[in-house]
């Protein structure tokens, strides 16, 4: 947000503003920045999911649009999404019905604050980032009981109590396989986790020890509940709820559910990669190879590796079923995670 | 130890639009959370007066109507109509006709059974196997429509012969599509039938013992997953089916109590294949000749009433036909395979969740045309 403002300074008349709109400006501008890197980063998602399962059904997917492989497929879709009617049902609860597709996109958006992109490119360093983050990415649960509830339609209630029932469950096993890496850093800051795993590929924390791995794979897994992805995808069942808690929803809010979906799995796929993955540094060290490919390039190969392997899971596993999801989150995933912190602890004091 | 779980009772109606129902099917499931504790299907969204329709056609116009029952393996309802009046004319086809409809059968019941397991894989949330087993289809549609011009609704078997002979060169693609086709299904099962959700997800849900579906009268793919080995290709053998090598497979219970979601979906693989080598035999047999060598210039039956039933995809597929003398029938009555395992449905899901229904009603294999009629 420093260089931003400085950026800012330079623009003429700059000193002229009040000081209340100067101090707003830099916070502005910064949102305004990351928003659009975000659509564009959606956009390329939709696009590539697109893709990936259509290769994986044998088909080719979008083709025409665009010109070369239908890349402005999503961009045509989007812009369809946003000229739609604005439908509300007659029988809704206006208020919470219009307002819950912010408020779920506002939970993803918010947490890409303390995302480090590269070694200078994030918005804020704070010293608590990734518990932030666990707690931010919550305020999704709200957006979604609030459009299940609101939208009077049977339903989009199951679709959001399996979603709220399912995205606090996995929270829990989410943020102690974080715990994991935050034993070895001692510190909550995205930056400083990230500077703890420079030096190479050997020095990220997926390949540091054992149960840091199977952290690892603990947190993937729980992330994929937490948006909702394939075998974890019960609130949007479509073969058992047609759409889930969106099942109303049609036009531009419609756009915000699926761009904070899109959002989400982009989130869960950085907080992976900074976490484990040894976020912006490159797998050679400095010392063998120079450091050419940027920050922010190498951190978004790593994400979309990630985000592949969400959607190669999506189209070649089924669901699982609402009992089934609970009992891997209480009896396995949450004594695992357990016992992985204490055997990191134990690594940790050696 | 036993907890007292029960809540308020919410009712919820699945369908008549609703992804899962496999057309227009309306569930009214009473639900206490995501338990199920009653499920009341209703049916009839899909009632055309097929019965009523037929009584004011000749009997060479009903074999259309037919086809618009089980849409889906359109060639084994029209075959087991034309088989039903020429048994009560007398009429024996030659040998071209007999392999001819045998391949055109067990092809459509491939077919039907690939939309069968591509649909059970969607509604289990898996959505690739659907592809994958539409590509196959579409390779035993286009044969369809090489050799009756339609993909869907073929007219093909006329009484007492077929529309035309297929074209030259047809049985070898055919082979060569048998050869492609059948490693294509461990492919399949690798992806879906072996997969560990998928086994959580149908083994152990919906069972219908063995007593249950014989005192429900249900048939067909239904019957033999919960291990009973009964198909009418082998008990009252039509078209020379007694002479064709080939396994009728029964639900084993590899995973869990026989009779499970994953045991009928699983025979249904198991005849895909056997499917395979009842075709690959038909076509050695083929020998030249005129396919509407028997058909009547006038289709006029004697007064009377003949049942046949033969062995449609998704079971034992009944005609009963009353003759009058007249050209029209006096009446045709149609047992229909779905109908009955739909009565078994509500209760194989009762105190199932959500989700198992919608397992359970995919694993039974509904058409609606064929209930509704």
């Amino acid at each position: 947000m420093e260089s931003v403002a400085q950026l800012l300074e330079k623009i003429p008349k700059y000193d002229a503003l009040p000081e209340t709109i100067s101090a707003l400006m830099p916070i502005l501008a910064s949102s305004v920045i990351l928003f659009a890197m975000l659509a564009l980063a959606v956009l390329f998602m939709v696009w590539l999911e697109r893709k990936v399962s259509a290769h994986i059904q044998d088909r080719l997917g979008p083709m025409v649009v665009g010109g070369w492989h239908g890349w402005a497929q999503t961009i045509a879709d989007a812009l369809k999404l946003l000229l739609k009617e604005d439908i509300v049902p007659a029988s809704v609860d206006r208020v919470l019905f219009k307002m819950a597709p912010f408020i779920v996109f506002l939970g993803a958006f918010a947490a890409y604050v303390v995302l480090p992109f590269g070694s200078s490119s994030f918005v804020t360093d704070l010293n608590i980032g990734i518990l932030y983050i666990v707690a931010v990415s919550s305020l999704s649960v709200i957006g979604i009981i609030m459009a299940g509830w609101s939208s009077n339609n049977k339903y989009s209630l199951y679709g959001s109590m399996r979603a709220a029932a399912q995205i606090v469950s996995y929270e829990i096993p989410a943020a102690v396989a974080i715990m994991t890496v935050v034993l070895f850093t001692g510190s909550l800051s995205m930056v400083d986790i990230v500077r703890a795993q420079t030096g190479g590929i050997q020095n990220w924390f997926l390949f540091r020890n054992p149960f840091l791995f199977l952290a690892f794979v603990v947190y993937f897994i729980a992330s994929l509940a937490e948006v909702n992805r394939t075998p974890f995808d019960l609130p949007e069942a479509e073969s058992e709820l047609v759409a889930g808690y969106h099942t109303e929803y049609s036009g531009m809010r419609f756009a915000f559910f699926f761009l904070a979906e899109y959002a989400n799995m982009f989130l869960v796929a950085s907080v992976a990669t900074t976490l484990f993955l040894g976020g912006w540094t490159q797998a050679v060290p400095a010392s063998i190879m120079p450091q050419i490919v940027p920050g922010p390039v190498v951190f978004f190969v790593k994400a979309l590796i990630l985000i592949f392997i969400q959607m190669w899971m999506r189209w070649s596993l089924p669901r699982l079923r609402v009992d089934q999801l609970m009992y891997i989150n209480w009896k396995v995933l949450l004594p695992v995670s357990f016992a992985l912190v204490l055997g990191a602890g134990w690594m940790a004091t050696l | 130890m036993e907890v007292d779980y029960s809540g308020d009772i919410m009712t919820l109606n699945m369908g008549p639009q609703h992804p899962s129902t496999h057309g227009v099917l309306r569930l009214e499931l009473k639900t206490d959370g995501e338990i199920v504790a009653d499920a009341v299907p209703h049916i009839g969204y899909l009632h055309r007066c097929f019965e009523k329709h037929v009584e004011n056609v000749d009997y060479a116009g009903v074999v259309p109507f037919t086809d618009r029952m089980d849409y889906c393996a359109a060639m084994n309802m029209e075959l087991g109509y034309v088989l039903t009046v020429e048994k009560l004319m007398g009429i024996e086809v030659n040998n071209r006709v007999r392999c001819l409809r045998i391949i055109m059968a067990e092809l459509s019941r491939i077919a039907s059974h690939l939309i069968a397991a591509g649909t059970y894989g969607n509604d289990i949330g898996s959505f690739t196997p659907f592809l994958w087993c539409f590509r196959d289809r579409e390779t035993i549609l286009d044969f369809f429509e090489e050799t009756s011009g339609a993909r869907l609704l073929y007219n093909y078997n006329w009484i007492g012969g077929l529309m035309h002979d297929i074209k030259p060169g047809l049985e070898e693609k055919i082979i060569e599509f048998i050869d492609y086709f059948e490693p294509e299904v461990d492919n399949l099962n690798r992806l879906l039938s072996d997969n560990f959700i998928f086994i959580k997800r149908t083994a152990g849900v919906g069972i219908l013992s063995p007593e249950q579906a014989v005192s429900y009268g249900v048939t067909g793919p239904n019957l033999r997953g919960s291990g009973v080995k009964f198909d009418v290709r082998r008990e009252e053998p039509y078209l020379g089916y007694e002479d064709y090598e080939f396994d009728i497979p029964v639900g084993l219970g590899e995973h869990g109590p026989v009779g499970s979601c994953w045991d009928r979906y699983m025979v249904r693989i198991r005849e895909v294949k056997e499917s395979c080598k009842i075709v690959r035999q038909a076509v050695a047999r083929l020998t030249p000749g005129d396919v509407r060598e028997a058909v009547p210039k006038r289709i006029k039956p004697p007064a009377g009433e003949v049942y046949m039933r033969t062995e449609c995809p998704r079971g034992e597929l009944g005609y009963l036909l009353v003759s009058d003398g007249s050209l029209k029938p006096y009446r045709l009555k149609v047992k229909s395979p779905c109908f009955t395992v739909m009565s078994a449905f509500r209760e194989v899901s009762r105190g199932a969740m959500i989700a198992d229904v919608v397992s359970i009603l995919g694993s039974f294999d509904i058409v609606l045309g064929e209930i509704d009629r």
